[in-house]
């Protein structure tokens, strides 16, 4: 029986022997395959380095520069890039606006998947029918969704597919996209269609982990369908709903794609988002078409922003989920 | 684990083995393909253009290379657009010889970002002949020349002939003051529900433009230097607030401005094509890009002069245009095979008869416009000289319905854009005019004021503007 001290000085015992561990050396590592690994490791590495991370660094090197990549100067004083965007009223705009847009989004487009997937996960048959159904408007290419909506549904004329509709039950044609009141809300629309899809196929996945004990002993306590699914599938399906929660907000401060194919940021800046002023900055001011110090900078600051607050959800939302 | 690691060796093998193999394919040879030509890529059309505009210029591409057979073209389709030029230079990806805006061609040459030509462009033969006013705007303060200006266009009325007659109007006396573009507006969208009288561009920097237009039609400017160079921005001036007043009326009061008010360059031009539109402001030679892209009808198409205000001796007409340009990365063969291109495709077929006729012929040939509208590069004898050369060849019907332009245009004031941040001013001027357009009631004054505020200090912090005391 060795003692502790016996093993101890086992390890120290030179490479090759028997017993114990052996020591680590640059030999031993390349012959249990540690070469074989880091060849494997070396396109994954390779491809984030070029195409992810080194792009990121650059950013920070570029928010203090000013630059049209063929002249670069040093920024003078180097938060000078920063202190332009925070001085630009139109910065405040796009926090507001971005921030609109995040409220709407979350006040009609996070409960809908909820409501919808529960209601389908209730349909005894044909459920893969509405499944499908359901996350046919995520398969549609994005800008093939937006020019579509454009075009067509949101047509501010007498003839627009949704004015027509709405002139069948007497309402007046809305300007949809063409009003400062009404163009934001239009574009949270076209939004919660576009992507609901995808976040009912993972409440559905979600909801059949339900216990079905649980609305049973609802049922004997005398619960309606709302209490059920208030006090049992709501609460099972917490965990879920909190990453859904946060994934939302961050990807609708980063919201793009809408306002830009929409309306460029109109009408009169209502629909100008933080992602369509970094956009601007980079491709279109005057000097030769760039002003990527303010874009870069920009960037950093809705990053450090959202990096801060999921922080701060996670920690203040660490006692929430599954038990 | 032995074979796990001859596996990985194997790989490794693979792909340094593909990277040099492809390392070979990329990467510039100097500009000299495998002949020891000089190869340069000019741009060619605008992107989406027709079948037949690709092979009527592939026509002159041929002509081209027997004239120089040492010289190798290829055409690229190419836009130039602000938000991609600065990645497109630094990425090496921009063609050799391209085009840029008037409004930024000084500025690109300040940045350093286009070849200067001057030595090449003083060999042709018509380098002293330049209309000066339009030369200007291709050299920098040194007198360096970094390009030849083409197309120089002016702002005009388009329209469409067919909903003029529709509307009970005459297509062959279009209006001439902004009261009667108001009342034919009025016709035609009383007569055909659903379609704009009279509508301008709004987004994309196009709506700042044309409101600088319809300023200076009533005698107004947007930007004034004083003696000592220090540059003004004063957009809120009387004569802007007069045009966005029109627009609100003819939006509001007569409801002939339609019911889509965020139209770009290329969504007012669809939107004129597909009948949505029946008048609009646009450059005067603007029909060869609506039938390459929007199925225009040249027989339907008419064009007449932006009205200018008669009684106001600074109303005039706002011209711009597109400077050949070639890449600053360019090697000095490059550069002069593209100065040569230039000198063929834009050059000698304003001077000499034999490259105009053989132009308009390979246009016509495929259906695509011949005596589009435009201003003079050199002068009016050369400028008329050259229009009876290629009157045979002209687009059929199409030298009658573009007459109300020409005939009126070169007794009018033309008056160039302005020249500090352009497009940040127009850029701040869009959502004015979508102001006026979408909002019954828009404080104006205050709009025009903070636009003021913002591109008076992006002028004021310019190095050469700070410099003035």
């Amino acid at each position: 029986m060795t003692t502790s001290s016996e093993r101890i000085g086992a390890r120290a015992a030179k490479p090759g022997t028997p017993r114990g561990r052996v020591r680590r050396t640059p030999a031993t590592w390349v012959k249990r395959g540690g070469l074989a690994n880091l060849i494997f490791l070396l396109p994954l590495l390779l491809i984030f380095g070029m195409f992810s991370w080194w792009p990121i660094i650059d950013s920070f090197v570029i928010s203090l520069q000013h630059t049209n990549f063929v002249v670069t100067t040093w920024a003078d004083p180097f938060w000078s890039n920063f202190t332009f965007v925070l001085n630009d009223p139109t910065f405040w705009i796009a926090v507001r606006n971005t921030g609109y847009f995040a409220l709407l989004a979350l006040i009609f487009g996070y409960p809908l998947p909820i409501v919808l997937a529960v209601l389908m996960s209730e349909v005894k048959r044909a459920k893969a029918v509405f499944s499908v159904l359901a996350y046919l408007p995520v398969v549609i290419p994005p800008v093939v969704a937006v020019l579509l909506w454009k075009t067509a549904f949101y047509d501010a004329g007498r003839t627009g597919v949704f004015n027509t509709i709405l002139g069948w039950f007497h309402i007046p044609p809305q300007p949809w996209i063409q009003d400062t009141v009404t163009a934001m809300p239009s574009l949270v629309l076209e939004a919660t269609w576009a992507a609901a899809g995808g976040t009912i196929i993972i409440y559905l996945a979600a909801l059949t982990n339900v216990a079905p004990e649980l609305y049973d002993a609802a049922e004997v306590d005398g619960a309606g369908i709302w209490k059920k699914i208030w006090h049992v599938t709501l609460p099972q399906l917490r965990g879920i709903l909190l990453i859904t929660f946060i994934l939302q907000i961050i990807g609708t401060a980063q919201v793009f794609n809408e306002p830009y194919l929409f309306t460029k940021g109109g009408p009169v800046q209502s629909t100008t988002t933080i992602l369509l002023l970094i956009y601007q900055y980079a491709f279109q001011s005057s000097d030769g078409g760039s002003n990527l110090g303010a874009a870069t900078a920009l960037s950093l600051m809705l990053a450090a922003f959202l990096a801060i607050l999921s922080a701060l959800y996670f920690r203040a939302t660490k006692g929430w989920s599954q038990n | 684990m032995k074979s796990r690691r001859k596996a990985a060796w194997l790989a490794v093998a693979g792909v340094a083995a593909a990277s040099v193999a492809l390392s070979g394919c990329s990467g510039s040879s100097g500009g000299k393909d495998a002949n020891g030509k000089v190869e340069i890529v000019v741009a060619s059309l605008q992107p989406g253009a027709s079948a037949e505009a690709l092979a009527a210029f592939q026509k002159q591409v041929k002509t081209f290379e027997k004239k120089n057979p040492d010289i190798d073209v290829k055409g690229e389709e190419y836009n130039w657009t602000g938000t991609t030029f600065a990645a497109e230079l630094a990425g090496g990806t921009l063609p050799d010889e391209f085009g840029v805006p008037f409004t930024d061609s000084q500025t690109l040459a300040k940045n350093g970002q286009l070849a200067d030509l001057t030595k090449y462009i003083n060999k042709l033969p018509y380098a002293k002949k330049f209309n000066p006013n339009v030369i200007s705007v291709a050299k920098d303060d040194k007198g360096h020349i970094y390009g030849i200006p083409f197309t120089p266009y002016a702002m005009a009325i388009s329209y469409n002939r067919a909903d003029f007659t529709k509307a009970g109007l005459d297509p062959n006396k279009p209006p001439t003051t902004w009261d009667e573009v108001e009342t034919d507006a009025k016709a035609i969208s009383k007569a055909l529900p659903g379609v704009a009288g009279y509508m301008q561009m709004t987004s994309g920097n196009t709506g700042g433009w044309e409101l600088t237009s319809a300023t200076y039609s009533r005698g107004g400017r947007m930007e004034s230097t004083a003696s000592n160079g220090k540059v003004t921005v004063n957009t809120d001036n009387d004569q802007t607030k007069a045009a966005l007043a029109y627009l609100h009326t003819l939006r509001w009061d007569d409801n002939a401005a339609g019911s889509n008010f965020l139209l770009d360059w290329d969504g007012i031009n669809q939107a004129f094509g597909s009948g949505k539109v029946a008048m609009y402001m646009s450059g005067s030679d603007v029909i060869t890009a609506l039938v390459q892209n929007d199925k225009v009808d040249p027989k339907n198409y008419g064009v007449t002069v932006i009205p200018v205000d008669s009684t106001n001796s600074e109303a005039g007409v706002l011209s711009g245009g597109t400077v050949a340009v070639v890449n600053v990365k360019d090697t000095p063969e490059q550069q002069a095979a593209a100065v040569k291109w230039i000198d063929f495709y834009y050059g000698q077929p304003q001077v000499e008869q034999a490259p105009a006729v053989t132009q308009a012929k390979a246009l016509q040939a495929n259906n695509q416009i011949v005596g589009a509208p435009t201003l003079p590069i050199f002068d009016k004898a050369t400028y008329d000289e050259q229009q009876s050369w290629i009157k045979p060849y002209a687009t059929p019907g199409l030298l009658d319905n573009v007459a109300p332009f020409t005939s009126q245009i070169l007794n009018e004031n033309i008056v160039p854009e302005p020249n500090k941040h352009t497009q940040d001013l127009y850029g701040a001027l869009d959502s004015v005019v979508q102001a006026v357009l979408t909002q019954k009631n828009p404080d104006v004054d205050a709009l025009l004021k903070a636009v003021d505020v913002k591109i008076q200090a992006l002028i004021d912090a310019d190095p050469d503007q700070a410099a003035i005391k």
